[in-house]
C-alpha cells in the first residue's frame, strides 16, 4: 500500500478514499434509518406526547447516523490501511495538526450541537412538556379542557386520584381517548416516579411537591405504569397496567369506581395538590 | 505460593459467606388443609407490635408478621398455597394503631365477597386511624387493613408469640389463580421511629414483607 | 538493588519475627483500627436524652456506628504511622520529606513515601476492590435471569446494586490516578517526588479503609438506595446506610487530596525547560481532572455530612415534612456527581492520547486542540448537572438552558476523537495489546457519547431517564472509556513498574473476550431501556426475559474474560517472570528513558527539556506534503 512497498505507484488519496466510502455509506443509510427504524422506535404512539418523542428520536438518529458512520468507518479505514509493515519499524509522517481541519471540524460540531439544542427546546415547549414532569408552574399550557388526574405514589404502590368526579380515589388508572390530561403528581413518602411507558410519561413524585404533566392519548389500549425511581425494597414490584378507553367506557368505569369505593372517599382528606400525612418524622 | 493458597481459600470462603447472605430468605410455611365444609386451605398468621429477643435477636423491637405451624409460631413471611383454590387467612392482631397514612387503604378490596370479619362481625372498610396493619398482595388485588388493639386495652403484648393477651381476630378469604411467586406487604407506617414509619421492619423480609408462593 | 543516600539503616542478622511486627505498621494499624471502632461504639451508646429516645423504638444506632467508623479510621491512619509525622514537626523535630523507603516487600504493606511504591499499592488495591465490585455484578446478572425475584432476596439484590455502583463509582475515580498518574507523573516532569508523599500515601490508605467499611455493609443490613444515595429514602434506611456515608466521605476526602496534590506537583515540580506547552497530553489529562477533583469532592463531603446528621441526631435537611426538601439531596449531590463522571472519563482521554502517538510513530496530533477539549469539559462539567433531574419537577424554565449546556459539552469531547483520528492519519499503527485496548475505547466511547446525546434532549429523555437505557451510556462510557484505558495502562506500563512481560498471547485473548462481551453485554441494554425496563429492579416485563438472559450470559463471559487477565497477570508477573527491556515499546517520553527498576531517586540528574515528547515521525520534505523516504 506505502510508496517504499511499490515504489513509482503513487500514494492513493486516502481522503477523497475515506470520504467517498463515507458519504456513500451515508446515502445509503440514513434514509434507511429514518424511514425504516424511525416510526418503530419506542415508546410507539399511543398518546401525542409519544408520537413527538418517537419523532424526536427519529431527528436525533438521523444527526447520529453520520457521525457513527464517520467515526466507525474512518477507524476501519485507519486500522485496514494505515499499518506498520510486517517486520519493519518505520515511522509515519510528523504532522502534528492541521489549522482548516480543526477550525472546520470546531464550527462543525458546534452547529450540529447547538442546532440539536435549539430543537430539544421548541419541541420541549410546543410540546407542553413532552410528556416530563414539568414542576409546579409549567411553562406552556395547553389550552382547552383537561381532565384532572392525581397520581399519588406512596411505598409501594400508585393510586390515583379524581377530584373533578368526587375526589375518588382507585388502584388503576383509566384514561378517555382523544382528551387531554391534566397529571399531578406527588408522593406522600420518599422519592418515586411515574413511568407510564406507551403513554411516554415520566414524571418524578417528590414529597410536598405537585408535579404536572400533560398528556393526551390517542390510541385505546393498554399501558404500562412502573416506578422508576428507586424507594426501597419494593421499587421493582411498583408496577401496574392502565388502560386508555372510548369516553363511554370511561364514564361507566368512573361511577362504577365511585360507587365500589364509596365507604373509602368517605375517610379520604379533601382533594390537595399535596399531602402531609403524619407521621412525617420519627413514628411513636 | 503458599501465601497465594490462603488468599484464594480465603477469597472462596468469604464469597460462599456473600452468596449464603445474598440469598438467604425466611423459610416458607405451607397453608393446611382447611376443614371440608370451607374447602381449600388455611393460613393462621399473627402480627405482633414487637418481634422479641427470641424470635428476633438483632432487633426484638421490630413489629413483625408470625404464621402458625404445626400448633407453634414461627417468624417468617413466605407462604405456600396451592393454585387456583381458595385461601383462608385467620390474623390475630396483637399490636396497637397507627393510622394509615393514605385512607383509602382503609377499604377491604379483593377478598371473597369484598369484606373481612373482625371479632366476628363482617365489615368491608374500618376507621383508618385504627389501621395497625395490612396485609395486601398488589399483584392479586387483594387489600385487607387490620384494626388494632385499642390502647386502653388491658393486658397487651409486650413480645411474641402473645398467648393470651388482648387481640383482634380478623379472617377473610381470597382466590388464587395462576402459579407464581407474588409479594405482599403491610401499608401502615407500623415502623416506630422510621421516617415515615416506613424503614426497618417495612423494609426487611421476614417482618412486614414477604411472598406468596402460588404453586 | 541500588542503594542510595535515603536507605534504611541495616537490620541486625536475625531479628525475630515478632521484633519485626512491632512499630507502625500494617498489623498496628488493624489492631488499632479495630480499638477505634469499638471505641466509638461504646461513645455512640452513652449518647442519650430525648432527641435519641426513637433509638429504642428501631434497634439500630446510627451515632454509634457513624463514631464507630471514624474512630476506627483514625486508629487505623496512626497505627499505620500518619501522625507520626505532625507529632514529630510539633515537637521541634527537622522536616523531613521522605521516610519509611526501606527496602523490601514490606514497605508496600505500610506507610511509604516513595511515589512508585504508592502507585503499585494503589494498583493492587484498587485492583481488588474493582474485583469484589465486578461480582456483585455477576450476581446481579444471575438475579436479571429471571423476570421476577428468585435467587437473591429483594433487600440483598438493592444491597448488591447498590455495592455494585458504590464501590466501582469510588474505586475507580482513582483508577487511573493512583495507580498510573502517582507513578508516572514525576517521571514524566523530571521530578524526584511528587509535592506531598505523605499525603500521596495518605490518599491510598484512606481508600483501604474506604473499601473495607463498604463491604462491612453486609454486617449492618445493607443500604436500599443506590449509589446515588437519594433522600429520604437515605434516612428510612437502617443503619448499612451509615457505610454507605463513611466510604463515600473518605472516598471524597481522599480523591481531593489526591488532586491537590497532583495540582502541586505539576505546577511546582516541573523540571526546567518543561514549560506547559510541552507537557505531556497525560499529565495535562491528570491536572484537568485533579482540577474537577478538588472543586467538586469537598460538596459530596459536606452533603453526606448533611444525610449523617439527618439519619443520626433528627435533623430535617432532606425530610420535606421537617422543613427540608429531598430536592436539595438531589442537587447537591449531581453538582459533586456530574464533575465525578468527568473525573472518570478525563483520564481516559489522556491515556489513549498519551499512547497513540508510540504505537503509530507519529507525533500527538492537534495537541493545542486536546488540551482545550480537556479543560473545556473541566469547566463545563460545573455546568450540566440538571440533566439528571430534568423529569424530577425542577423548575420547568431552567430545562432549556440545562439541554443547551449539555449540548455544548459534546464539542470539547469531540476535540479528543479528532486528535484520535488526525492520529492515525497516515500512522504506522503496531497493534500491541495496549494498542488494542485503545481502539477498543475509540469504540466504545462514541456509542457512549452519542447516546448521551440522546439524554440531554428533554423529551428523548423523558422515555429514557431512570431506564436501562442511561445504564448503558454510562457503562459505555466509564466501562467502556475507563476500563479500557485502565488495562490500557496496565499492559503498557506494568514492564516499566515491574521490569516484566505480559504473555502477549493471553493479553490478546483478554482483549478480544473482554471486548467482543462488553458490546456483547451492554448494547442490549439500549434496547431494553428504550423497551421500559426501569433501573434497579429484580421484576421486568415477561416480554423482555430473552434479552436479559443473553445480557446475562454475555456477562458472565465479561466476568471470565477478567479471569483471562487473572491468569495471565498471576502466570507471567509471578511464575514464569520474563524480563521487560528497559524501552521495549520504544517510547520518547521520559519516564521511559530511565532504567527498569527506577531508581528510588528517579534520576541521577534533573533533565532539561527541549521539546515534547512526541518527536515521532520523519519530517516532512521541503514544499511537498509527503514524508522524506523512511529508513527501514
Amino acid at each position: 500500500m506505502s510508496a517504499e512497498a511499490h515504489p513509482g505507484t503513487p500514494e492513493p488519496n486516502h481522503a477523497r478514499r475515506f470520504t467517498t466510502i463515507w458519504l456513500i455509506a451515508t446515502v445509503i443509510a440514513t434514509p434507511l434509518v429514518i424511514l425504516l427504524l424511525g416510526p418503530e422506535l419506542p415508546p410507539g404512539k399511543a398518546s401525542a406526547e409519544a408520537a413527538g418523542q418517537v419523532t424526536d428520536n427519529t431527528v436525533l438518529l438521523g444527526m447520529a447516523t453520520p457521525v457513527l458512520l464517520l467515526v466507525l468507518i474512518y477507524l476501519a479505514y485507519a486500522i485496514i490501511v494505515f499499518r506498520q509493515p510486517k517486520g519493519a519499524v518505520l515511522e509515519g509522517p510528523a504532522v502534528r495538526g492541521d489549522a482548516r481541519l480543526q477550525t472546520a471540524w470546531i464550527v462543525i460540531t458546534s452547529v450540529l450541537v447547538l442546532s440539536l439544542a435549539a430543537y430539544g427546546t421548541v419541541r420541549l415547549e410546543e410540546g407542553n412538556g413532552a410528556g416530563s414532569g414539568n414542576g409546579p408552574t409549567p411553562l406552556t399550557v395547553p389550552k382547552g379542557p383537561k381532565l384532572p388526574v392525581q397520581v399519588i405514589a406512596q411505598q409501594w404502590a400508585f393510586t390515583y386520584r379524581y377530584p373533578t368526579y368526587g375526589g375518588v380515589e382507585t388502584t388503576h388508572l383509566e384514561l378517555p381517548v382523544n382528551q387531554m390530561v391534566e397529571l399531578h403528581i406527588t408522593s406522600i413518602d420518599v422519592i418515586h416516579s411515574f413511568w407510564a411507558y406507551q403513554l411516554g410519561v415520566k414524571a418524578d413524585a417528590n414529597p410536598g411537591v405537585d408535579n404536572v404533566v400533560f398528556v393526551k392519548p390517542t390510541t385505546e389500549e393498554t399501558f404500562e405504569v412502573h416506578c422508576a425511581e428507586l424507594c426501597g425494597i419494593w421499587h421493582g414490584g411498583m408496577f401496574d397496567h392502565g388502560h386508555v378507553v372510548s369516553a363511554g367506557a370511561f364514564e361507566a368505569w368512573i361511577r362504577q369506581q365511585e360507587a365500589n369505593f364509596a365507604p373509602a372517599t368517605k375517610v379520604l382528606p379533601p382533594y390537595a395538590k399535596t399531602y402531609s400525612p403524619e407521621p412525617t418524622r420519627r413514628a411513636e | 505460593m503458599g501465601v497465594g493458597a490462603a488468599v484464594a481459600l480465603l477469597g472462596v470462603l468469604i464469597g460462599l459467606y456473600v452468596a449464603e447472605w445474598a440469598t438467604s430468605l425466611p423459610t416458607p410455611v405451607a397453608a393446611v388443609s382447611a376443614p371440608a365444609s370451607s374447602g381449600g386451605t388455611q393460613l393462621t398468621l399473627e402480627t405482633v407490635a414487637a418481634a422479641g429477643p427470641k424470635y428476633s435477636p438483632s432487633h426484638p423491637d421490630w413489629v413483625s408478621y408470625l404464621v402458625r405451624k404445626d400448633g407453634k409460631w414461627l417468624r417468617s413471611t413466605i407462604y405456600t398455597v396451592p393454585a387456583n383454590s381458595i385461601v383462608h387467612v385467620t390474623i390475630y392482631q396483637y399490636d396497637g394503631d397507627s393510622g394509615l397514612r393514605n385512607p383509602f387503604l382503609s377499604q377491604v378490596q379483593g377478598t371473597v365477597g369484598g369484606t373481612e370479619t373482625v371479632d366476628g362481625k363482617t365489615v368491608n372498610a374500618i376507621n383508618p386511624e385504627e389501621a395497625s396493619h395490612t396485609f395486601v398482595v398488589p399483584q392479586l388485588g387483594v387489600f385487607v387493613p387490620l384494626p388494632g388493639v385499642a390502647e386502653e386495652a388491658k393486658n397487651q403484648c409486650e413480645f411474641a408469640p402473645c398467648e393470651g393477651a388482648a387481640h383482634r381476630t380478623i379472617s377473610f378469604s381470597f382466590k388464587t389463580g395462576k402459579k407464581g411467586r407474588y409479594r405482599w406487604q403491610c401499608f401502615v407506617p407500623c415502623a416506630a421511629g422510621f421516617i415515615d414509619g416506613f424503614g426497618g421492619p417495612m423494609q426487611t423480609m421476614g417482618y412486614m414483607d414477604g411472598y406468596i408462593n402460588v404453586v | 538493588m541500588s542503594t542510595t543516600a535515603a536507605a534504611a539503616t541495616p537490620q541486625p542478622v536475625g531479628r525475630p519475627l515478632w521484633r519485626r511486627l512491632i512499630g507502625f505498621n500494617l498489623l498496628t494499624a488493624v489492631i488499632l483500627g479495630v480499638g477505634g471502632y469499638y471505641l466509638g461504639w461504646f461513645i455512640g451508646h452513652q449518647v442519650d436524652g430525648k432527641s435519641f429516645e426513637f433509638q429504642a423504638a428501631i434497634d439500630e444506632n446510627d451515632v454509634a456506628l457513624l463514631l464507630a467508623y471514624f474512630f476506627g479510621v483514625v486508629g487505623f491512619l496512626i497505627g499505620l504511622g500518619f501522625a507520626n509525622y505532625p507529632i514529630s514537626r510539633l515537637l521541634g523535630r527537622p522536616a523531613s520529606l521522605r521516610e519509611k523507603e526501606q527496602e523490601g516487600i514490606g514497605r508496600y504493606f505500610g506507610l511509604c513515601t516513595d511515589h512508585k511504591v504508592v502507585g503499585i499499592q494503589y494498583l493492587i488495591g484498587i485492583g481488588v476492590f474493582f474485583f469484589v465490585g465486578g461480582l456483585n455484578a455477576m450476581l446481579i446478572r444471575t438475579e436479571l435471569l429471571h423476570s421476577s425475584p428468585t435467587f437473591v432476596g429483594p433487600n440483598q439484590y438493592l444491597s448488591l446494586v447498590g455495592m455494585h455502583g458504590t464501590m466501582m463509582m469510588g474505586m475507580m475515580t482513582s483508577g487511573i490516578l493512583g495507580p498510573f498518574a502517582n507513578y508516572f507523573v514525576p517521571l514524566m516532569i523530571g521530578a524526584r517526588r511528587m509535592a506531598f508523599p505523605r499525603i500521596e500515601a495518605l490518599t491510598f490508605w484512606l481508600l483501604m479503609a474506604a473499601g473495607f467499611i463498604l463491604v462491612s455493609t453486609i454486617f449492618f443490613g445493607g443500604f436500599p438506595t443506590g449509589w446515588t444515595g437519594y433522600e429520604p429514602l437515605n434516612d428510612q434506611a437502617v443503619m448499612g446506610m451509615d457505610s454507605y456515608i463513611c466510604f463515600f466521605a473518605l472516598v471524597g476526602l481522599s480523591m481531593c487530596l489526591l488532586g491537590l496534590n497532583m495540582m502541586a506537583t505539576i505546577i511546582t515540580m516541573r523540571a526546567p525547560g518543561l514549560t506547559w506547552s510541552r507537557l505531556p497530553i497525560f499529565v495535562w489529562s491528570v491536572f484537568a481532572t485533579s482540577v474537577l477533583m478538588v472543586l467538586a469532592a469537598p460538596m459530596l463531603i459536606a452533603t453526606l455530612l448533611m444525610a449523617a446528621l439527618d439519619r443520626s441526631i433528627n435533623t430535617s435537611f432532606f425530610i420535606a415534612g421537617g422543613g427540608g426538601s429531598s430536592y436539595l439531596f438531589e442537587n447537591l449531590f449531581w453538582f459533586f456527581g456530574h464533575p465525578e463522571v468527568y473525573i472518570l472519563a478525563l483520564p481516559g482521554f489522556g491515556i489513549v492520547l498519551e499512547l497513540l502517538p508510540v504505537f503509530t510513530r507519529k507525533p500527538l496530533w492537534g495537541y493545542r486542540l486536546a488540551v482545550s477539549g480537556m479543560l473545556g469539559v473541566s469547566l463545563m462539567s460545573f455546568f450540566v448537572w440538571q440533566h439528571h433531574l430534568f423529569v424530577s419537577g425542577i423548575n420547568a424554565d431552567l430545562r432549556p438552558f440545562y439541554m443547551l449546556s449539555t449540548e455544548i459539552i459534546s464539542i470539547p469531547t469531540g476535540f479528543i476523537f479528532l486528535c484520535v483520528m488526525g492520529t492515525l492519519w497516515k500512522a504506522r499503527t503496531s497493534f500491541s495489546v495496549p494498542m488494542l485496548f485503545c481502539l477498543g475505547w475509540a469504540f466504545n466511547f462514541l456509542i457512549g457519547g452519542l447516546s448521551g446525546v440522546f439524554l440531554s434532549d428533554t423529551p428523548s429523555d423523558t422515555t429514557t431517564h431512570g431506564s436501562f437505557f442511561v445504564m448503558a451510556h454510562f457503562h459505555y462510557t466509564i466501562m467502556g472509556g475507563l476500563i479500557f484505558t485502565f488495562f490500557a495502562g496496565i499492559y503498557y506500563w506494568i514492564p516499566k513498574m515491574v521490569g516484566l512481560r505480559f504473555n502477549e498471547r493471553l493479553a490478546k485473548i483478554h482483549f478480544w473476550s473482554m471486548f467482543l462481551a462488553f458490546n456483547s453485554t451492554f448494547l442490549p441494554l439500549f434496547v431494553l431501556g428504550m423497551e421500559g425496563m426501569p433501573r434497579r429492579v429484580s421484576f421486568y416485563e415477561p416480554k423482555l426475559h430473552t434479552l436479559n438472559v443473553w445480557v446475562s450470559i454475555s456477562a458472565f463471559v465479561l466476568g471470565a474474560s477478567m479471569l483471562v487477565f487473572l491468569v495471565n497477570a498471576v502466570y507471567s508477573l509471578i511464575f514464569v517472570r520474563l524480563r521487560a527491556e528497559s524501552n521495549p515499546w520504544r517510547s520518547k517520553s521520559l519516564e521511559w528513558q530511565v532504567p527498569t527498576p527506577v531508581p528510588v531517586n528517579n534520576f541521577e540528574q534533573i533533565p532539561v527539556f527541549d521539546s515534547d515528547p512526541y518527536d515521532y515521525g520523519t519530517p516532512l520534505a521541503v514544499g511537498g506534503g509527503q514524508p522524506a523516504a523512511a529508513r527501514a
